[in-house]
């Protein structure tokens, strides 16, 4: 454990994460105000001892909105993380083991995804089944099993070229026995640090389709969702934009460090997979 | 030889496709084993020599079914393992193990100690927590490596110390052949004798057949009783080890016998080295595998391929000049 904090960029990292988890772990038991009760006598504030982070334009305080919008955001990277990774892992691993057809079916299809600009498609996705947070999540994470199914194959290929693999088998461990025991073990890192990053990226993207009112619905707080209401009241209160806009680059830097700092120290010789 | 083998090997054969993919078809074969026959008694070691690329690998990977072989017979206690299916084959699986030459990548680095050597054990469940760690600590003691060492992981081990790991594991399904493939290749030259003579005495103490595979020929010399030349796929020669020093008949072997040193700094080596590489084994040569190196060919030698036939003195030698007269 020591050595990983040796590292600038997954302390920095970890600190910034550990604020926005402590954060939202707070909200689900205690916030200074309800997140959705309007109050019209305080509408449109900045910062007071009151309201440390100001009021939107129905009185809602914003310190209380982004904490649970901090909720929202981790909900979104582990859901659409664990789509890419549960599919990707899977295809990716019956990729690099079957070779041929099945490898090739597998990665052209993983090509095909990567082809379309995942943005527009996420909204293209999102306008079809309707706007709601369940269905932003699958459009993003939809977009992480080619990610995962490509990075998942480049390593789990090499491990089934180790030596120790031709050992499992000569103790009779069967295939999808060595593939639990040996492979699966034997890729995780590069997994989790991927994982890391695309967790950051999703909560970019789940803001960017909730800024576009695709993501989150009203009342909900999100913090896309936020700077969206802001924008018309930019002139006036630009705190209102401020502070969501600065818990989404907090959250989408400390990820980004995190995944940085743990491919740093877990894997020096990693290939960047896209 | 004793009556009954424990393993017979007959005709062995592999080709491996090269190029090729979904679509296209391979535009060539590396004929890597080409027909290969030897026999194992139980207790006995029997040595597989040889250049790199020559399938020495192969033939040992191939006998464990590690690699399926194109053709060829492969009769263990009596069976025909080949005709075995998977689950059927699971069974005779324990009874023959290999030790792997690079001590680095044979054992999984997120392993414990405790986990790689007891992996045998996995397969059928039997054995309890409490009692795979004391099978390890057994296997452990038997290998020269200490109880402690249970919790750690491979990266924390020597090279030498390593390839007793795997070799504790090899034990642990207690097989009665072993399949050496260079298992001391990687080591230091100090540390080779080691592990020699752990796998000598785990031969006496557990009446252990080995397949040792090496291009070593002096390791070879020192721990096996039988030992076959292979060449370019084929065996060449298939000699007891005595005999096989003092007398070679083929070739080649004169040729690989010149190269080993010899600890005398007054004798004067007289063979001539041999000239040339070894041919390509997506084409190779017609005839006899050797022949385009060989100082004593002659017409015969590209047209047909000879067989490996009894000599006078009871080595197989296929070498047409094999007519008792030996080669000098």
């Amino acid at each position: 454990m020591k050595r990983f904090f040796h590292n600038k960029n997954f302390t920095v990292g970890f600190v910034l994460s550990l604020v926005v988890v402590i954060a939202a772990a707070v909200s689900l038991l205690w916030t200074p105000y309800d997140a959705n009760r309007m109050n019209a006598r305080d509408r449109l504030q900045g910062p007071s001892w009151q309201h440390p982070l100001g009021t939107d334009q129905y009185g809602r305080d914003t310190l209380s909105r982004v904490m649970t919008g901090s909720v929202n955001s981790i909900i979104v990277g582990l859901v659409t993380v664990a789509i890419g990774l549960t599919l990707g892992v899977g295809l990716g691993l019956i990729s690099a083991y079957f070779g041929r057809l099945a490898d090739e079916a597998i990665m052209r299809f993983a090509d095909l995804l990567f082809g379309f600009p995942a943005v527009l498609t996420a909204i293209l996705i999102t306008s079809i089944l309707g706007p709601s947070m369940v269905n932003a999540m699958l459009a993003i994470g939809i977009f992480y099993i080619p990610v995962f199914a490509r990075l998942t194959r480049a390593v789990a290929m090499v491990v089934w070229e180790r030596e120790f693999i031709a050992a499992a088998r000569a103790c009779g461990i069967s295939e999808l026995g060595i593939t639990w025991r040996h492979v699966l073990p034997n890729i995780l890192s590069p997994l989790l640090i991927q994982g890391t990053i695309q967790f950051a990226v999703a909560i970019l993207a789940e803001a960017g389709l909730s800024y576009l009112g695709l993501g989150t619905q009203p009342p909900h707080a999100s913090w896309g969702r936020m700077l969206n209401e802001a924008q018309t009241f930019m002139d006036t209160n630009p705190w209102m934009a401020i502070f969501p806009g600065l818990a989404i680059a907090w959250s989408v830097l400390g990820f980004n460090l995190l995944g940085d700092g743990l491919r740093d120290t877990l894997d020096p010789k990693m290939v960047r997979v896209r | 030889m004793p009556e009954a083998p424990l393993l017979q090997v007959t005709g062995l054969v592999k080709h491996f496709p090269l190029g090729g993919g979904v679509l296209a078809r391979p535009h060539a074969w590396v004929q890597a084993v080409s027909g290969v026959s030897f026999a194992v008694g139980r207790g006995e070691s029997f040595g597989l020599v040889g250049e790199s690329g020559c399938g020495k690998t192969t033939v040992g990977r191939m006998i464990l079914r590690l690699i399926e072989p194109t053709d060829g017979r492969i009769e263990f206690d009596g069976q025909d393992i080949l005709q075995l299916s998977r689950r059927q084959f699971a069974g005779l699986r324990r009874r023959m193990q290999i030790i792997f030459q690079d001590p680095y990548s044979s054992l999984d680095p997120r392993m414990t100690v405790e986990q790689i050597v007891t992996e045998p054990l996995r397969v059928d469940r039997r054995a309890g927590r409490r009692e795979r760690s004391t099978i390890a600590v057994g296997l452990l003691d038997k290998v020269g490596l200490r109880a402690a060492d249970l919790c750690k992981f491979p990266h924390e081990f020597s090279g030498g110390q390593r390839q007793r790991i795997g070799i504790a594991r090899a034990l642990c399904a207690r097989p009665e052949l072993i399949v050496a493939d260079e298992p001391v290749s990687a080591l230091d030259v100090s540390i080779q004798a080691q592990v020699i003579n752990l796998l000598q005495d785990l031969q006496q103490e557990f009446g252990l057949s080995y397949i040792f595979i090496s291009h070593d020929l002096s390791v070879v010399e020192h721990i096996c009783s039988r030992i076959a030349v292979m060449y370019l796929g084929s065996i060449v020669e298939l000699a007891s080890a005595g005999s096989f020093s003092r007398e070679p008949r083929h070739p080649y072997t004169v040729a690989l016998l010149a190269a080993v040193p010899l600890p005398d700094p007054h004798r004067q080596s007289t063979a001539v080295p041999l000239e040339g590489d070894v041919p390509n084994p997506i084409d190779p040569p017609s005839g006899c595998p050797f022949h385009p190196r060989c100082r004593y060919v002659f017409n015969r030698c590209p047209v047909e391929k000879p067989p490996l036939v009894p000599a006078a003195d009871g080595h197989l030698v296929a070498c047409w000049l094999n007519d008792g007269r030996g080669v000098e």
